[in-house]
C-alpha cells in the first residue's frame, strides 16, 4: 500500500509502474520543477525524477516571479503540473490523466522490483526566499532525507508492523510536507493520501474515509479552523503540527477533542525537521540524534546529523541539555504567515523592484489584527506617486505569494529614513499610525 | 396581468437577499479587518485573487465565520466550490440554499 485516493488504496505495483512510465515519458531535461497539487502525483513525479537521474526542484510558491527565478537556477527545468494552466514560459508537462500507465493498468503485473538508489544522490532542491531578492537553493540528498524520516518514525512510534495512513493539509513542496506527508510514509511502509483537504468539513470527511490508525499532518491555522468549525471530529490516532508557533491552549484542545496526542515538529527549510515535542507535556524540544545547536548572540547555528551544511537559524534558543532546548522567539526579519515563509528583506526587494515605486518597506505592524485562524499579516509603507493601490497590488501579486500582500498598504510621501538610510521600526509604526490606510 | 401576491413575495425575497448580502459583506470586512466598507464590495466581482484580493487563508477565515453564523459547512470537493467564492453574490446564494440557521 503506497497511497489512498478517495478512500481507495493504490498498491505498490501500481505505484512502481506509474513511476517507471512517467520517468520514460520525461523529455530531455536534468531538473523537474514539481508543482503537482495531488500528493500521489507529486510523489510519482519525485520518484520518477530520482529514478531517471533527474533532480526535483520544489517551488516555495507558484508566483510567476518565483517560477522565473527557479528557471534561472536550472535553465532546462521541466514544469510538471497536474492542473491546467501554462508553465509561465517553462517547458511544461501535464501529469497524464488516468495515470502514466493509463487507467486500465491491470492484467499480469511483473514481479515487484524495488529500485535501489545511491544515498548520495540529490533528491531535490528546496528554496528559501533569501533576503537579496533571489531564492537560495538547498540541496537535499536522498540518503540523509530517508535517515531523517526513519528517525521520525521512531520518534513518533510509527515503526512497528502497524500500517498507518497519513493525511496532510500542507503542500508536499515544503520541507515539513515533504518529510511528514511524503517521505515518512514512503520510507516506513505507511500510506500517504492523495488529497489535500482544505475546508474543515473536507478534512473531517477525508479522515473518515481512511482506515485506522491514521495521522493528520497539519498546521496551527488548519487546526484552529477545524476546532472552531463545529464539524463532527472523527477519531485520529496522531496529530503532527508545524510551520508556526502553536499555543499550549490549542494543543490541549486538539488533544482533548480528537482524543489523541499532538506532536509538534521544529525545523526549517535549510535543516529539515530537527526536533519534536508534545506541547501538553513539556515545553522542551528533543533534538534528532547527531544534531547540535550553538546559540550565537541573538540566533543559533545548527549542524551535524542529517543537516547538509551548518545553518544559521533565525531563532533564539536556549540549550537545556545535550539534546534538548527551549525556543524563545524569532529574529524579526523573518516573516511566517500560516507556514509560508519569507523575509522582510525579500519582500522589500520585490516591492522596490516595481516600476513606479520610489521607496517602500514592509514591517510587522504594532497591533496586529489577529483573526479566528490566528493569522497576522505584514504591513507596508510605500512612496509611489504614479501608482494606485490596485496597480501596485497587481504588480506585487506577480512577485510574491498572496499571503504576504501588505495589510494595510499605506501610501506616504516619504519614508522616515534616518541619517544612515536605515528605517527604525518605531518610525515606520508611528508613520503608519498617522497615514490613511488604503485597502489591500 | 401579474399576480400581485406573487410579485409581493418576490420583492420581499429580493429584499431579504439584499439584506443577507449586506450582512455577509459586513462579516467579511469584520473578520478580515479589511479597510473597505461592506457596501464597497461589488456583489459580482471576484472575491479571490484579483478582485477583492483575498487569499486562501482569508477563504478559510470566511468559511469559519459562515459556519458559525449560518451553519453552512463549505466543501471543496463539491462541484459548487469553484463558484462559491466567485463573487459575493454567489457566496450569498450558496448560503441561502444551504443555511441551517
Amino acid at each position: 500500500m503506497v497511497a489512498y485516493r478517495a478512500g481507495a488504496p493504490i498498491l505498490v505495483p501500481q505505484f512502481l509502474n506509474d513511476v517507471r512510465a512517467l520517468a520514460r515519458s520525461f523529455p530531455p531535461c536534468t531538473h523537474v520543477l514539481n508543482g503537482c497539487a495531488d500528493r500521489y502525483h507529486f510523489t510519482v513525479g519525485l520518484a520518477a525524477a530520482l529514478l531517471s537521474g533527474r533532480v526535483s526542484l520544489l517551488p516555495p510558491s507558484q508566483a510567476p516571479q518565483m517560477l522565473r527565478q527557479l528557471a534561472a537556477f536550472a535553465s532546462d527545468a521541466l514544469w510538471l503540473t497536474d492542473e491546467s494552466g501554462s508553465g509561465n514560459g517553462l517547458p511544461c508537462m501535464t501529469y497524464p490523466r488516468g495515470g502514466p500507465t493509463g487507467s486500465a493498468a491491470q492484467g499480469a503485473s511483473p514481479p515487484i522490483e524495488v529500485p535501489q538508489i545511491d544515498e548520495a544522490r540529490p533528491l531535490a532542491y528546496v528554496f528559501t526566499s533569501g533576503s537579496t531578492g533571489s531564492p537560495l537553493p538547498y540541496r537535499k540528498s536522498f540518503g540523509r532525507l530517508i535517515g531523517c524520516v526513519r528517525e521520525q518514525a521512531r520518534r513518533l512510534d510509527l515503526c512497528d508492523a502497524v500500517r498507518w495512513t497519513i493525511l496532510a493539509t500542507v503542500p508536499p513542496q515544503h520541507m515539513y510536507g515533504l518529510e511528514a506527508s511524503v517521505l515518512l510514509p514512503l520510507a516506513n511502509g505507511h500510506a500517504l493520501c492523495a488529497e489535500r483537504p482544505f475546508y474543515p468539513a473536507d478534512i473531517a470527511a477525508a479522515l473518515e474515509r481512511l482506515p485506522c490508525p491514521r495521522a493528520l499532518v497539519s498546521t496551527p491555522v488548519h487546526l484552529r479552523a477545524l476546532l472552531g468549525s463545529g464539524v463532527a471530529l472523527p477519531h485520529v490516532d496522531l496529530i503532527l503540527c508545524s510551520t508556526a508557533p502553536l499555543s499550549q491552549q490549542l494543543a490541549a484542545e486538539a488533544e482533548r477533542r480528537f482524543q489523541t496526542r499532538l506532536l509538534e515538529i521544529y525545523g526549517s527549510t535549510e535543516t529539515g525537521q530537527i526536533a519534536v515535542r508534545q506541547p501538553t507535556r513539556t515545553a522542551e524540544w528533543r533534538l534528532w540524534p547527531g544534531v547540535s545547536l550553538e546559540p550565537d548572540g541573538g540566533s543559533t547555528w545548527a549542524r551535524g546529523g542529517h543537516i547538509e551544511q551548518p545553518t544559521h537559524l533565525q531563532d533564539v534558543l536556549e540549550m537545556t541539555g545535550a539534546d534538548s532546548f527551549m525556543l524563545h522567539g524569532r529574529v524579526s526579519d523573518l516573516v511566517n504567515i500560516a507556514g509560508k515563509r519569507s523575509s522582510l528583506g525579500y519582500l522589500n526587494h520585490q516591492l522596490n523592484s516595481i516600476p513606479g515605486v520610489e521607496d517602500g518597506a514592509f514591517f510587522h505592524p504594532e497591533e496586529p489584527h489577529t483573526t479566528h485562524t490566528g493569522v497576522t499579516r505584514v504591513a507596508a509603507c510605500v512612496v509611489a506617486p504614479s501608482l494606485d493601490a490596485e496597480r501596485l497590488l497587481t504588480a506585487l501579486r506577480e512577485r510574491i505569494d498572496a499571503v504576504f500582500l501588505p495589510r494595510p498598504l499605506l501610501f506616504v510621501r516619504r519614508l522616515p529614513r534616518n541619517s544612515t538610510g536605515k528605517l527604525p521600526l518605531s518610525s515606520l509604526r508611528s508613520l503608519a499610525a498617522q497615514a490613511k490606510p488604503t485597502s489591500a | 396581468m401579474s399576480d400581485p401576491v406573487a410579485s409581493l413575495r418576490q420583492s420581499s425575497a429580493a429584499a431579504q437577499l439584499d439584506a443577507l448580502t449586506a450582512e455577509v459583506a459586513g462579516l467579511i470586512v469584520q473578520a478580515l479587518n479589511l479597510e473597505v466598507s461592506p457596501a464597497e464590495i461589488a456583489p459580482d466581482r471576484p472575491l479571490y485573487g484579483e478582485g477583492l484580493g483575498l487569499d486562501s487563508i482569508d477563504i478559510l477565515e470566511i468559511a469559519l465565520v459562515v459556519s458559525k453564523q449560518y451553519g453552512v459547512q463549505l466543501r471543496a470537493d463539491s462541484e459548487e466550490n469553484g463558484r462559491i467564492f466567485g463573487s459575493l453574490r454567489q457566496l450569498v446564494d450558496y448560503i441561502t440554499a444551504h443555511r441551517t440557521k
